[in-house]
């Protein structure tokens, strides 16, 4: 009975060990809990999870377990039935086709239009250009095209437009392992180091042990010093998915770069503009999320900030409450990235999207001027004069 | 026998702590399988405190040692004064030749040569190098460790209850947690208070503890403070404001003009957060005056 519940927590995304397990079996055994499910519950709390914030996935995970609640984890998968989403169809438009379809009147209007519509439709759809479902041409659905359309249940953006994703894809985690190729970011990188004495002296001072020595009558006086490390403290965050896809090879040389450099890394996730939550590991993003609030509050001004990104998006992404791809969000990109840029007032966000393309996207546009034109091309050139302006 | 008796021991909290179930469930369970123990939750939530109850409690006694930035893990066990030794030599002192003279023990040893189960509180363990919890696994683990300059094993005569505090300020090795049972101290809700304040201030008249909570829950309320006042610093309000004799009246909200509770400054540590509330106090003043 107990594994399943551990193999819950492993699925859910907390990640017992098996010596916790073994640590709360022994416990019951010594007879710790009595007989009660609260207690049950705070002794399995006390073993099983060793971070405040997974109180709450511990929490519903165990009530799943232990009621026989469906689904605590996902609820949105339950609202959308998997056969409609399902690919079955192609369908291919002509250059004209496509010039002929018209957006439909702003985004408000699109969002209620979907709830209008995922209130009527009850049926699974295909084709066509109103009802939600594959290869239509109505704004809602997958596999088709409206270039304000939004995507449900389709694996990867087509065109790269679409203005909601409901899709849970699993993105590729970035893998920090790469080496070849990265020789050059580094030693662009290493401009941004700068070495300071901290910590505990712990390291022989010679020349100061030996003028002190000499000083002290020729009796030994010792000196330490700190040891030397790098004091730079950086706050990483990467764009990653849709049209990033095609970047992650250079971002992920740009990470495995910046890991062996830095003693204070600490590197975030998210997916075309900063909203209220980030994440760390790609694979658990939808179920592990961290307030962007609690960033600012536990890493302190002195942190740098790098974005790494191509900023191309929808505008709505950026100015418009709810205007995510993947979620609702309640306030519009914009006010998060400054909040952000308040807290961290040196910071640069890298494009690894070539330079003389930056001028036909509205939304670099934007985030060149949130970032008060702190903006560079992910090349050697662009991350010196980014790291310049970085000090 | 001795676990025997350890797990006869239960800590229930004590006459000045107010313990709750689950802040009892995980101390116990680490008093019975002889595991340490590791207490988050937000500063003056009582963390420290619970160390000292525990052992006063349990009536054993208390190693405590305190982590600053620059502790090293190795301190906790002994320090080899190696300067002292040399100066000897160069003075030509007897002692020289026994190099345990200059061994000099730290708190983990101390507890480890305890006469009886000792309770030994690490202290904001998170203020260390990150590197230093990962450097006592072995330590807390095996409750032993060896010394090299003497060639001597040092192992624990009684398992120790370690009580470990954490901060939050940096993240701890998974392996360290895994060996830990883990209790995060949630701020307490109003009943919990009021038993908190009772079994510190066992004569307060209701009704100014009532309107105390009430101003106390109220600014804590307050969105965007630096630092919330917490439970230790409710605490010394009260005390500040049944020395001051401040009646329960002079607490209550409804009259505008004194909204800001006297004495303020002992639950608002922060000029910014005093002007801030000071603000919201003048803006709600106006609200409510049209």
């Amino acid at each position: 009975m107990l594994t399943k519940f551990f193999f819950m927590l492993r699925q859910g995304g907390m990640n017992p060990s098996i010596t916790e397990l073994l640590t709360l079996l022994e416990a019951m055994k010594r007879g710790v809990a009595g007989h009660s499910v609260d207690d049950f519950y705070y002794l399995s709390r006390s073993c099983l999870v060793k971070d405040e914030s997974k109180f709450d996935r511990f929490d519903r995970i165990f009530a799943e377990h232990f009621q026989g609640i469906e689904d605590a984890l996902n609820p949105l998968t339950g609202q959308l039935p998997d056969d409609w989403l399902q690919k079955q169809a192609e369908l291919y438009l002509s250059a004209e086709e496509r010039a002929q379809i018209e957006a439909m009147g702003g985004f408000d209007a699109l969002m209620d239009a979907l709830r209008e519509r995922l209130e009527e439709q009850t049926e699974r759809h295909e084709g066509g250009n109103k009802w939600i479902g594959t290869a239509g041409t109505s704004p809602f659905g997958a596999y088709g095209y409206n270039p304000e359309g939004v995507r449900i249940g389709q694996q990867g953006s087509r065109h790269r437009r679409a203005t909601k994703v409901w899709d849970r894809r699993e993105y590729r985690n970035l893998d920090d392992s790469v080496e070849l190729g990265t020789r050059n970011i580094k030693i662009a990188l290493r401009k941004l180091r700068k070495f300071a004495r901290e910590g505990a002296a712990d390291q022989l001072d010679l020349e100061d042990t030996i003028d002190k020595t000499a000083r002290n009558a020729g009796l030994l006086d010792i000196r330490m010093v700190p040891e030397r490390h790098n004091a730079i403290k950086v706050l990483l965050c990467l764009d990653i998915g849709g049209s990033m896809d095609d970047h992650v090879r250079v971002c992920e040389e740009l990470f495995s770069a910046t890991r062996t450099e830095f003693k204070h890394l600490e590197y975030f996730y998210f997916h075309n503009c900063i909203y209220e939550s980030l994440w760390k590991d790609n694979r658990r993003r939808h179920a592990e999320r961290i307030p962007t609030a609690e960033i600012t509050h536990k890493y302190g001004p002195d942190y740098k900030l790098i974005f790494v990104g191509d900023a191309t998006m929808s505008p709505y992404e950026i100015v418009y409450a709810g205007g995510s791809v993947e979620h609702w969000n309640e306030e519009p990109g914009a006010v998060w990235i400054k909040r952000l840029l308040n807290v961290y007032p040196k910071s640069i966000w890298l494009n690894p999207e070539p330079e003389k393309r930056w001028d036909y996207t509205p939304s670099v546009k934007l985030i060149r001027e949130l970032m008060d034109d702190r903006m560079f091309p992910l090349t050697l050139g662009g991350l010196d004069d980014g790291i310049k302006a970085l000090h | 026998m001795l676990i025997h008796d350890m797990t006869q021991m239960k800590f229930t909290g004590t006459k000045s702590y107010v313990a709750t179930d689950d802040l009892m469930m995980a101390v116990n369970a680490a008093i019975t399988l002889e595991r340490p123990i590791l207490i988050k939750g937000e500063p003056g939530t009582g963390k420290t405190q619970l160390a000292v109850e525990v052992a006063q409690a349990l009536g054993r006694p208390l190693h405590e040692w305190h982590i600053k930035s620059t502790t090293k893990a190795q301190q906790g066990l002994y320090d080899y004064d190696a300067v002292a030794r040399l100066r000897d030599s160069q003075l030509g002192d007897d002692r020289v030749h026994d190099i345990g003279n200059y061994i000099v023990k730290g708190k983990i040893w101390e507890a480890f040569a305890s006469d009886e189960t000792p309770v030994l509180l690490i202290d904001e363990i998170d203020k260390a190098d990150i590197e230093f919890p990962n450097d006592l696994l072995q330590e807390l683990d095996r409750m032993e460790f060896f010394v090299y300059e003497t060639k001597e094993l040092v192992k624990a005569r009684h398992r120790p209850l370690v009580v470990i505090t954490s901060n939050n300020e940096k993240e701890l090795p998974d392996a360290f947690l895994r060996r830990c049972f883990f209790h995060y101290i949630k701020f307490p809700d109003k009943a919990t208070m009021e038993k908190i304040v009772d079994v510190h201030y066992p004569n307060l008249k209701k009704s100014l503890l009532k309107e105390a909570l009430e101003a106390f829950y109220k600014v804590r309320d307050v969105p965007g403070l630096k630092k919330k006042p917490s439970t230790s610093e409710l605490l010394d309000w009260i005390k500040l404001l049944v020395a001051e004799d401040v009646p329960a009246e002079a607490l209550r909200a409804e009259d505008s003009r004194k909204a800001i509770p006297p004495l303020h400054g002992a639950l608002l540590k922060n000029e910014q957060d005093v002007h801030l509330f000071e603000q919201l106090v003048f803006l709600d003043r106006r609200t409510n005056s049209r």
